[in-house]
C-alpha cells in the first residue's frame, strides 16, 4: 500500500462541443437508419382491418430513413469541415496516415491493446492511430452508404441533390446491386458499433482516464508525468515539422 | 419479295392495299404518338411520315431465344402493329415467320443486305453464344456470330429485342455454359437500342420501330441504351398496389388472406422497386393485365443480370460469391456473433493480462477514497 503514490491528474479538453454534437447526432442517425433500414429490407407482418388509405406505416418508416439519411450526410460533411478548423484531436491528420510514426503507433496499439501485451498501457490523449485509421475506413463506408442510398432514393426525389449520386453509384451496378451493397454495408455499422462501445469500456477500465465520459463533457484526465511526456513528444514533432519546413524553404530559394 | 424495279410503296399505301381504312390508320398513329410521349402534333407527324416514307427494310434475326419477343409483338393492341413489321410487306427476313425456308430464305436475306446496304434495320432477338467458336447456335451452316457481323455490317441501326439480346437473360446466367453474349458487346460503331424485358411489351416494340421510321433516328435513350419513353420509371412507381406498400400491408405468402385482398407483393419478392419498365402503365395483351395484377411479383426481367441478383421470391440481399442461400443478413449476423465472441475473449484476456495496471488504478482509487 505504501508504494502507491497518488498521481495528480491534469484535465485536458479533448473533444470540443462541435465534435461531441457530431458524435451524438451520428449515433442517433445511424441507429434510426439501421432500424428503419432493416425494416425496409424485411417489413414486419402487420394484421390490420384498416383501409390502406388510413395507414401510412411503411411510408413513415421510409420517411424516417430518408430524413435520417440527410441528417447523417450533412452532419458528416460538417465533421469533415471541423477536421480542418478544430483542435489537434479533431484534425484530419488523425485519420489518414501521413508519416512513418503513424504506422509505428498503429503497431504499438495492436501489440498493447489488441494482443494485450502484458501490463503495458498505450497512451493516447485523442484517438490512437489505429482507431483513427479505422475511422477513416468507416468514413469510406459512410460514403458508400451515401452513394448507394441517395442513388436508390434519386427516383423518388425531385431535388438534384439525390440525382447527383447516380453516376457514381453505377460503379456498383444497377438498382439490384445498389440495394444489395446498401443492405450489406448496414452490417458494417452494426459490427462497428459493437466493437466501438466495447473498446470505450476497455480503455476506461484499463487506463482510468475518463474515456467513456469524455464524449459528454469533452474532458480526459491525464497523469501529470504522462502529460509532460506527451508535451515533449508534441514538441519533438513540432520541431521536426518546423525544420522540415525550413529545409523546404531553403531548397526553394 | 416486293418488286425491286419499281419504287418502294410507302407504309400508308401498303396498309390501304391491305384494307385498312384511313380512320384505322389515324387511330394507330395517335396511339403510337401517345405511347412515345410526343406532343399533340406528334400523331400528325407520324401520319405524314408513314404516308410519305417508303417502308424501311427489316432483317430480324433469331439466335438464343424462345421467340417470346415475337409472340409479344404480334399480340400488341393494334392490328397494324403486327402488320407493319411482321407481315411480308416489311419483313425481309425472319426465320420464324417468313414463308420461305432453306436456301430461298438465305437468298432473301442476302438480297436485302445487298440492295438496301446502309438502309435496313437489323432486329436481333436472342443472345449470341461465343463459347466453343459459336457452335452452340448455327443457322444455315454459319455460326450466329458470323451471321450477326455479316448482317450488322450494312445496317442503319441495330435493335436488340428482349433481355437475351440486351443483356443475355437466362442463358447468360451463371455459369453461362455457352458464353451467351448480348449484342452490344459484339457490335461496335452502330447505333444500338436495347428493348429489354422477357419479353418486352408489344406496344413498346412497335413504338420503337415507329419512332425510327418516323424520325429516321433512334428515340432518346437512357444511360444503358433503353428508350427513355418506356424505361425511365420504376414498375414500383406506377404500381396500382403502391398504396398497400406505403401502408405497410404486405402479402406474407401466396395463399394468405392478404394475397386475396391484393396487398403489396414486396415481401414475396416483388422487384418492382428496382425495375425500370412500363408494365404498370401499358400492361400486356391489349392492356389486359401484368404480373403484379395477376398476383405475382415483378421479378425484374428488364434489368441486367436479374437471374443472378438474388432469390425471386424473397426480398433479400444476396452476397455475390457466397452461394445461393447465403444472404447479407446471415453473413452479417455471423459477423456480429463472431465479433461479440471475440470481444468477450478479449475482455477475459484484459483481466488476465493487464492485472498490474488495473490493480494499481484500483488501489490508488481506494486509497483516495479512504483518505477522505
Amino acid at each position: 500500500m505504501k508504494d502507491v503514490v497518488s498521481t495528480r491528474l491534469r484535465r485536458v479538453y479533448v473533444w470540443e462541443l462541435p465534435v461531441r454534437v457530431y458524435h451524438w447526432l451520428n449515433v442517433l442517425a445511424i441507429l434510426a437508419l439501421c432500424v428503419t433500414g432493416y425494416l425496409i429490407g424485411a417489413p414486419p407482418a402487420v394484421q390490420s382491418n384498416a383501409e390502406a388509405s388510413h395507414r401510412y406505416l411503411f411510408g413513415t418508416i421510409r420517411f424516417i430513413h430518408f430524413a435520417a439519411a440527410y441528417i447523417f450526410f450533412f452532419n458528416f460533411i460538417f465533421r469533415i469541415y471541423w477536421g480542418f478548423v478544430g483542435n489537434k484531436y479533431a484534425d484530419w491528420k488523425n485519420f489518414i496516415p501521413t508519416n512513418k510514426a503513424f504506422f509505428k503507433d498503429m503497431w504499438d496499439v495492436i501489440r498493447i491493446d489488441i494482443l494485450l501485451q502484458k501490463n503495458k498501457e498505450h497512451m493516447a490523449v485523442g484517438h490512437n492511430k489505429l482507431a483513427g485509421f479505422i475511422y477513416f475506413l468507416t468514413f469510406i463506408v459512410f460514403l458508400v452508404q451515401c452513394i448507394t442510398g441517395f442513388a436508390l432514393y434519386a427516383d423518388m426525389s425531385t431535388w438534384w441533390f439525390a440525382d447527383m449520386w447516380v453516376p457514381v453509384a453505377r460503379l456498383f451496378g444497377e438498382d439490384f446491386n445498389l440495394r444489395n451493397w446498401h443492405h450489406a454495408a448496414m452490417w458494417f455499422f452494426i459490427v462497428f458499433a459493437i466493437i466501438h462501445v466495447y473498446l470505450v469500456f476497455f480503455h476506461d477500465y484499463v487506463e482510468a482516464r475518463g474515456e467513456a465520459s469524455s464524449m459528454s463533457g469533452g474532458w480526459k484526465f491525464i497523469e501529470d508525468d504522462a502529460w509532460e511526456e506527451e508535451k515533449k513528444e508534441e514538441a519533438v514533432f513540432k520541431r521536426a515539422k518546423r525544420s522540415k519546413q525550413k529545409r523546404v524553404a531553403k531548397t526553394e530559394k | 419479295m416486293p418488286s425491286t424495279t419499281t419504287k418502294r410503296p410507302t407504309y400508308f399505301e401498303e396498309l390501304r392495299e391491305r384494307g385498312y381504312s384511313r380512320r384505322d390508320f389515324m387511330k394507330f398513329c395517335t396511339m403510337m404518338a401517345a405511347y412515345l410521349g410526343l406532343e399533340a402534333s406528334g400523331a400528325a407527324q407520324i401520319a405524314r411520315s408513314l404516308e410519305s416514307t417508303p417502308r424501311v427494310p427489316v432483317i430480324w434475326l433469331h439466335f438464343q431465344e424462345c421467340t417470346c419477343c415475337s409472340e409479344s409483338f404480334i399480340r400488341s393492341s393494334h392490328p397494324i402493329v403486327a402488320d407493319i413489321v411482321l407481315d411480308k410487306i416489311s419483313l425481309d427476313y425472319t426465320e420464324t415467320l417468313m414463308a420461305a425456308s432453306g436456301h430461298q430464305a438465305e437468298a432473301a436475306m442476302k438480297q436485302t443486305m445487298e440492295k438496301y446496304n446502309g438502309e435496313y434495320v437489323l432486329c436481333v432477338e436472342g443472345s449470341v453464344p461465343t463459347g466453343a467458336d459459336g457452335v452452340y447456335c448455327c443457322i444455315g451452316g454459319k455460326s450466329s456470330i458470323d451471321i450477326l457481323h455479316e448482317c450488322a455490317e450494312g445496317a442503319k441501326a441495330v435493335i436488340c429485342w428482349g433481355s437475351c439480346a440486351s443483356n443475355g437473360c437466362v442463358q447468360a446466367a451463371k455459369p453461362n455454359p455457352t458464353g451467351a453474349t448480348p449484342i452490344h458487346k459484339l457490335i461496335k460503331g452502330k447505333p444500338i437500342i436495347k428493348v429489354p424485358g422477357c419479353p418486352p411489351i408489344g406496344e413498346v416494340m412497335a413504338g420503337v420501330l415507329v419512332h425510327i421510321i418516323t424520325f429516321g433516328r433512334l428515340p432518346e435513350l437512357d444511360r444503358v441504351g433503353r428508350p427513355k419513353a418506356f424505361y425511365s420509371k420504376r414498375v414500383h412507381d406506377s404500381c396500382y398496389r403502391r398504396p398497400f406498400y406505403d401502408a405497410g400491408l404486405f402479402v406474407e405468402t401466396f395463399d394468405d388472406e392478404n394475397a386475396q385482398k391484393g396487398y403489396c407483393l414486396y415481401k414475396v419478392g416483388c422487384k418492382g422497386p428496382s425495375t425500370y419498365n412500363a408494365c404498370g402503365v401499358m400492361r400486356w395483351n391489349n392492356g389486359t393485365s401484368y404480373p403484379i395484377q395477376s398476383g405475382h411479383g415483378c421479378f425484374g426481367c428488364s434489368e441486367e443480370n436479374f437471374w443472378d441478383n438474388g432469390p425471386i421470391y424473397r426480398q433479400m440481399a444476396a452476397f455475390p460469391g457466397f452461394g445461393i442461400e447465403s444472404n447479407a443478413d446471415k453473413i452479417g449476423m455471423v459477423a456480429a456473433g463472431v465479433t461479440v465472441a471475440g470481444l468477450a475473449a478479449h475482455a477475459i484476456g484484459t483481466n488476465l493480462r493487464k492485472t498490474k495496471i488495473i490493480d494499481k488504478n484500483i488501489q490508488e482509487g481506494r486509497e483516495a477514497e479512504q483518505g477522505l
